[in-house]
């Protein structure tokens, strides 16, 4: 049907007909009709501070909601802004749709005042993007743009909207299905190559699976746990599986890579099959690929076919959703009878059970304690983001995630400031769980105005400063590779107490476990933003990890 | 071990493509030796035909990231045993004497290429061909001197009834 309104207009009535109820952004010159029009509709709009923090807010939203999130911004500085948010989006596969205002179509091109090519700049990361040049293209570019941000491998979209376009008035109409033909989200799975696939299965005796983010978009985690049960294998998951298959669950061994649990960089070595799900050979998960589980057979299974073979070559390949992949090749194993094998299972039982030993007599304010105690603390549907750095492998090692999409966290771009942000996003869209952001002093001081966002909106989460008043990693690296000269890696500024009371939120500093105990609690009663500085040594490194260039073996446990 | 591909890809021909089709190969470090873009008369598709010089894992990797992108609609390797390659070239040599200017047209006849401009003290030929063999007539003008050369790149059809444009509605069928 036909119906005559504003381009503005035909944005928020196609946003409406994706279910989209908030949306995270900056108005500027070029976005002003989409604002005014904003007005007219029941959309929550979240004022963000910085285009970086909107786009990362957004991301927070739809990796907590598994729906799309939604930023907008204006158009040259407020685009550019965003970039580096969409960069994030795209290396973790998070469905971000920005809308970005463009300068008016007579002067595209002509470098106007906050003129940028948002789509020349936006193509190497994004999964698509689309400039409509008439009102009346929005509605199928909205609906183009959810389709294929939430379908297949997710990735951000970004629609620039010449401002012109969002004030003509035109003829629209808003399909219903959209029809791309050079895009397959869900490509048929050959049941030739789960055959293959089985077959390795059934030929090995010492398995690991490994799971990534893949296995959380495509709710795969019931068939993870099947397959891993009927195994009998250990699941460790890459960082962005983390709560893929619940940490407390006897078979998990955590996650693998540089920052490792020393379970499965362990057990990944020794396995002699390892059944990759939905993850990519990150470099930060396998250390130097061509060691990566160099004597076993390599079941890879991921709906982007880019990723086989991209960065290591395997034995055998599935192209298609996790969970579609996992329940046939489930029905393969059971109808083939698959048996366990028992010394693998009590290899698992030993390993563990040494390195529980290993781990006793922690105490005192340090990181690995204070994040167990947050554990202990929260509700198991709790969400914790984390910022990037120290504070984020210590995150990864010692919080255990139960669920999917209660980890959340910048894993391929490793942008410092995402954690925040990220946090206010994902209490916008889970308000009911509290939301902890895990911090260090550095990451969060990149994204702190977000205070503002925070308390002005009512959007109550709480950030845990593991405060070393360093770049903790960068510092971590100088100390262990660079022979202690440490490069502008000091901190000490600001007072991060006095910051939140600035802002209005609360601000609690502890001095032992206790205390902090104390303040943790408060903050999860409180119904405002809290931010808990935890001074921590700033000689204390994230252990265990890979050096740079290593493989799995050369895994540093002490430094 | 590094060998030449020819990858055909049928895309929107829609402002854009050509750009973000190159981007993504100077993104992801590949080595294009040349591309030809070609508006396809009977539909809204353009053909681009694409030469790049590596192994088979980077061929298979060209291929999937192609593929990835939303606007391109279909993409394959031409089978190089029934590879059928033109390139056009258009060849402005120095002529200095009747003998050269006589020369040149002898070469030019035994490649069956055409003289298309004369002038006191040049040439221009047109010669189409593989691309050895526009080598081969370029190493031969060498000696009189090239004053300018442009090559269009390398287009291509695989020989017989195959054909990528009639392939593609099955593909959009199987990925329905």
């Amino acid at each position: 049907m036909l119906v005559v309104m504003s381009g503005a207009r035909a944005l928020m009535e196609a946003l409406k007909r994706e279910k989209v109820k908030v949306v995270f952004g900056i108005p500027g010159g070029a976005n002003l009709p989409i604002y005014d029009e904003l007005l007219n509709h029941d959309v929550r709009h979240v004022l963000a501070r910085h285009e970086q923090c909107a786009a990362h807010m957004a991301d927070g939203y739809a990796r907590a909601s598994g729906w799309a999130g939604v930023c907008f911004a204006t158009s040259g500085p407020g685009t550019t802004n965003l970039v580096t948010g969409i960069a994030n989006a795209y290396m973790d596969s998070s469905p971000v749709i920005a809308v970005t205002g463009q300068v008016s179509r007579p002067f595209i091109g002509r470098d106007a005042f906050q003129e940028t090519d948002a789509i020349g700049i936006t193509a190497p990361i994004t999964k698509h993007n689309i400039q409509p040049s008439k009102a009346s293209e929005i509605p199928l570019a909205i609906r183009t743009a959810f389709y294929v941000a939430t379908t297949g491998r997710p990735g951000p979209v970004l629609i620039d909207i010449p401002k012109d376009v969002q004030t003509e008035v035109e003829e629209v109409e808003f399909p219903e299905k959209v029809k791309i033909r050079g895009y397959t989200p869900y490509p048929p799975i050959d049941p030739q190559l789960v055959h293959q696939a089985v077959a390795l299965i059934a030929n090995s005796r010492k398995p690991v699976i490994l799971a990534g983010g893949g296995v959380k978009y495509s709710n795969a985690s019931k068939g993870l746990l099947e397959l891993s049960e009927t195994l009998m294998a250990p699941v460790a998951t890459s960082f962005m599986g983390k709560g893929a298959f619940p940490e407390d669950h006897p078979l998990s061994i955590g996650i693998v890579g540089m920052h490792g649990n020393p379970v499965a960089n362990k057990l990944v070595q020794e396995a002699d099959l390892l059944i990759g799900v939905g993850f990519r050979f990150s470099d930060r998960t396998t250390g130097k690929v061509g060691e990566f589980c160099s004597d076993a057979k390599l079941i890879h299974i991921d709906i982007d076919e880019a990723e086989i073979g991209k960065n290591k070559r395997v034995d055998a390949a599935i192209v298609g959703d996790a969970g579609e992949a996992l329940s046939m090749m489930l029905k393969q194993i059971r109808e083939g009878g698959f048996k366990a094998s028992e010394d693998w299972g009590r290899r698992l039982e030993e390993v563990k059970s040494q390195l529980q030993a290993e781990e006793e007599g922690e105490g005192g304010l340090k990181p690995p304690a204070v994040i167990k105690e947050m554990r202990r603390l929260l509700p198991r549907n709790a969400i914790v983001t984390t910022e990037v750095g120290q504070n984020q492998m210590w995150a990864s090692l010692h919080f255990k995630a139960y669920m999917p999409r209660t980890f959340i966290s910048s894993g391929g771009l490793g942008t410092m400031g995402f954690g925040f942000p990220a946090a206010i996003g994902a209490k916008v869209a889970v308000p009911e769980v509290p939301v902890v952001d895990i911090a260090g002093d550095g990451s969060f001081a990149m994204t702190e105005n977000s205070l503002a966002t925070s308390v002005a909106e009512n959007i109550p989460v709480i950030v845990v400063i593991l405060n070393n008043r360093m770049l903790g990693m960068v510092a971590q690296w100088q100390r262990l590779f660079y022979d202690r000269r440490y490069s502008a890696v000091k901190l000490d500024k600001p007072d991060f107490v006095k910051l939140a009371e600035a802002y209005g939120a609360q601000g609690l500093r502890p001095q032992s476990l206790e205390e902090f105990r104390e303040a943790f609690k408060k903050a999860l009663k409180c119904d405002v933003t809290t931010v808990i500085d935890v001074p921590i040594d700033p000689e204390e490194d994230v252990m265990p990890m890979i050096p740079p260039g290593g493989g799995l073996k050369d895994m540093i446990e002490v430094a | 071990m590094d060998d030449i591909s020819v990858i055909a890809a049928l895309v929107e021909h829609k402002p854009g493509v050509l750009f973000k089709v190159s981007n993504l190969f100077r993104r992801r470090g590949f080595n294009i030796e040349n591309i030809t873009v070609g508006p396809i008369e009977t539909s809204d598709l353009a053909r681009m035909t694409i030469t790049v010089k590596g192994d088979e894992a980077t061929r298979d990797q060209v291929v999937k990231q192609l593929r990835k992108l939303i606007e391109v609609v279909h993409v394959e390797v031409l089978k190089p045993e029934s590879l059928v390659q033109r390139e056009l070239a258009l060849i402005k040599v120095k002529v200095d004497s009747p003998e050269t200017r006589r020369e040149i047209m002898d070469y030019t006849s035994i490649f069956r290429g055409r003289v298309v401009d004369v002038s006191p003290e040049s040439m221009i030929v047109e010669i189409t061909g593989t691309p050895d063999k526009m080598d081969a007539f370029i190493n031969l003008m060498l000696k009189y001197g090239i004053i300018e050369i442009a090559r269009t790149g390398v287009t291509a059809l695989t020989r017989g009834k195959a054909s990528i444009t009639t392939s593609y509605p099955l593909m959009l069928e199987l990925g329905e």
